[in-house]
């Protein structure tokens, strides 16, 4: 637990990784993420609570933990005046069994770059050396907080590379994200945070299981007489219905059913469709049906 | 080599050694800075003859016979002006003193002011013999312009303790509170990097750049204006060194709480501003009074300083420094310690 004066940033998690696992915290701004994970990697001191880390405690093995953990953290700026292959140098120079330089650029493809100012790259080419950085010393547990927030849709897959590669070659991931298909694509269990709290906890799968549907349709009306939820929830394979800024969502199993049956309701009521669309059921679909929010706020 | 590209301190000093080379704007602070300035100062106090003392006659009757009078010698440069003028030129300082002619003749000048001062004498004098005062004693004037005891030879020495105290105490204390704002301290702090390298690589870093820094400005003194070097190269090295590790130190303790570039501007300021007026740079700490003398001599650039003049000016050994040293050892020593202990790394 972290209290920040009035506002509890960790009101309380409990949560276990396996070695070898990809833990996901995904999770709205705000909603505790970078605390929970630098209290965990001993960067912030707990209000109360206790943490483990490779079976030890941070009393007393800090500097041996510290030698076996990768970290990135979601506001460093490295420093601009240094070229990449300088950077990585200075990080590996902290611990006692790190990669070759070569192997560190050639892993996050920056051998191009190897010469460039950090000050000259892209975003996508500072979070990929920001990576570097965490994984120069070949870690047993590599943290990333964030590390592809404000990244176009390409430099994304390449930092979910370079994870799926340590991932590959054995090593544990704790990575926390506000992005369902982050979520998705890299985790093998997923807890999902809200408030400083678990909301809830399994895998991609499991959660999305948990909605008992695995399509969602929504749809809005021309300003005509709204449809009572009653007559929705009617509809063959409707699980769940929610509203959500103007328009309706529907939890369903069965989409080439619901969707002619929703079509002959609103016939029959005189109401027309303004906008219609599905899509398999996200962890983003989770999170509403949990908090009634979404994860992101635009 | 490859136990050089794998040792943290070495690889951090290399990062601050950069940081500094690749900014342009840094180099011309630390090189280019002091020699402006020990070069428009020693120019505005180049050694000429007696100055040249510029009064303003009121006009009135016998003024313009007064003038002429006045302007017979070399020294004095008088002018003829409106009384409302006169006062204008005398407020702004482009007149030390107004004479009003008449019986008696009245000077008005500015005491706090030491032309004010100097000009009372020489129109009183030159006012005297013009009206017929015989000197009693004849007097020869010898003036001093041998190299050592002018107002350049003071003033190098002093520039150069300034440069030490101000490039140590800018370059580590904005280094460490950009490394702060930048979450790169969380960052350092996140890997099993040592602390204590960390900052010793501020102060190691220091020591890239000394030799070069100090030898320009003592350069420029030799062959711009003749300021001597008579100490041992050997001796200034020494206090060189041991200055600027003091305010590396220094810079750390400041810098070691700060979260913003603004506070640690407004908190460097407070720590060296006091030591630019009170460490004898470019007046000598003598004119303060005795009641504060010892508070003076304890700062670490009255230290510096004096210590820099007794080797270049004087010639005199090391050893009769190490009261100088003591003092820039313990402000070093101590701030470093106390920096590692308060350090707020996030
Ligand atoms: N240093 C701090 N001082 C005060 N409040 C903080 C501080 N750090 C975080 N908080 C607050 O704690 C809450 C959780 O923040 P954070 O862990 O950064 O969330 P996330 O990483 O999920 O976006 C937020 O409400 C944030 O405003
Ligand atoms: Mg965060």
């Amino acid at each position: 637990m972290k209290r920040y004066g009035d506002v509890t940033a960790v009101a309380g998690i409990d949560l276990q990784v396996r070695r070898g696992e990809c833990f996901g915290m995904l999770g709205p701004n705000g909603a505790g993420k970078t605390t929970t994970i630098e209290i965990i990697q001993g960067l912030l001191d707990p209000d109360a609570g206790t943490v483990e880390v490779l079976g030890l405690t941070w009393e007393g093995h800090e500097s041996d933990l510290r030698q076996r953990l990768g970290s990135q953290l979601q506001e460093t700026k490295l420093p601009e005046k240094l070229t990449v292959e300088e950077t990585i140098r200075l990080f590996r120079s902290f611990y006692h069994r790190s990669k070759a330089v070569d192997d560190v650029l050639q892993t996050v493809q920056l051998e191009e770059k190897r010469r460039a100012w950090v000050a000259k790259l892209s975003g996508g080419q500072r979070q990929r050396l920001s990576v570097a950085c965490a994984l120069v010393s070949d870690p047993d547990i590599l943290f990333l907080d964030e590390p592809t927030t404000g990244l176009d849709p390409q430099s994304r897959r390449q930092v979910w590379n370079v994870i799926g590669g340590f991932r590959e070659s054995g090593g544990t991931v704790l990575i926390t994200t506000h992005y369902m298909e982050e979520a998705e694509r890299l985790c093998d269990r997923v807890a999902v945070i809200d408030h400083g709290q678990i909301i809830a906890l399994g895998s991609p799968r499991e959660l999305i299981r948990s909605l008992g549907a695995d399509h969602v349709v929504e749809f809005a009306l021309e300003d005509g007489v709204p449809v009572p939820d009653e007559a929705l929830v009617g509809l063959p394979g409707v699980e769940h219905v929610a509203h959500d800024d103007g328009k309706t969502r529907l939890t369903a199993s069965r989409v080439h059913q619901v969707v002619p049956a929703l079509m002959r309701l609103l016939a029959d009521r005189g109401a027309s469709l303004s906008e219609l669309t599905t899509h398999h059921a996200t962890l983003e679909d989770v999170f509403l049906s949990l908090t009634g929010r979404r994860l992101r706020d635009e | 080599m490859s136990r050089l590209a794998t040792n943290p301190l070495v690889q951090l000093t290399l990062w601050r050694v950069r940081e500094f080379t690749r900014e342009g704007e840094a180099l011309f602070w630390v090189f280019a800075f002091p020699i402006l300035l020990a070069f428009a100062l020693g120019l505005a106090f180049k050694s000429r003859g007696p100055e040249v003392v510029r009064i303003a006659v009121e006009q009135g009757s016998g003024a313009v016979e007064l003038v002429e009078a006045l302007s017979s010698g070399e020294r004095i440069e008088a002018v003829l002006l409106e009384p409302q003028e006169a006062y204008s030129r005398l407020r702004t300082g482009r007149v030390a003193l107004v004479v009003k002619p008449g019986e008696p003749v009245v000077l008005q000048y500015d005491s706090t002011r030491s032309e004010g001062n100097s000009a009372r004498m020489v129109i009183g004098d030159a006012l005297q013999e013009a009206a017929g005062r015989r000197d009693v004693l004849e007097i020869r004037d010898v003036r001093v312009t041998e190299p050592g005891a002018r107002y350049i030879d003071f003033l190098i020495p002093g520039l150069l303790g300034l440069n030490i105290m101000g490039t140590g105490m800018w370059g580590v204390g904005f280094g460490i509170v950009k490394s702060r704002t930048h979450k790169l301290l969380k960052r350092f702090l996140a890997s099993p990097m040592r602390k204590s390298d960390f900052m010793l690589a501020f102060m190691l870093a220091r020591l890239a750049f000394l030799g070069v820094e100090v030898a320009a400005v003592l350069a420029f003194g030799y062959f711009v204006f003749g300021v001597p070097v008579r100490g041992s190269i050997l001796a200034i090295a020494a206090i060189v060194l041991l200055g600027a590790m003091t305010f590396s130190g220094l810079g750390l303790l400041t810098a070691s709480r700060s979260k913003t570039i603004e506070g640690i501007s407004g908190l460097l300021n407070v720590v060296m501003v006091p030591m630019w007026i009170c460490s004898g740079v470019f007046f000598a700490y003598s004119h303060f009074p005795d009641a504060v003398q010892p508070f003076i001599r304890a700062l670490p650039l009255t230290a510096l300083n004096d210590a820099l003049r007794m080797v270049l000016l004087d010639g005199a050994p090391l050893l009769a420094t190490a009261g100088f040293l003591g003092v820039l050892a313990l402000w070093g020593v101590g701030s470093f310690g106390l920096a590692l202990g308060i350090f707020r790394w996030h």
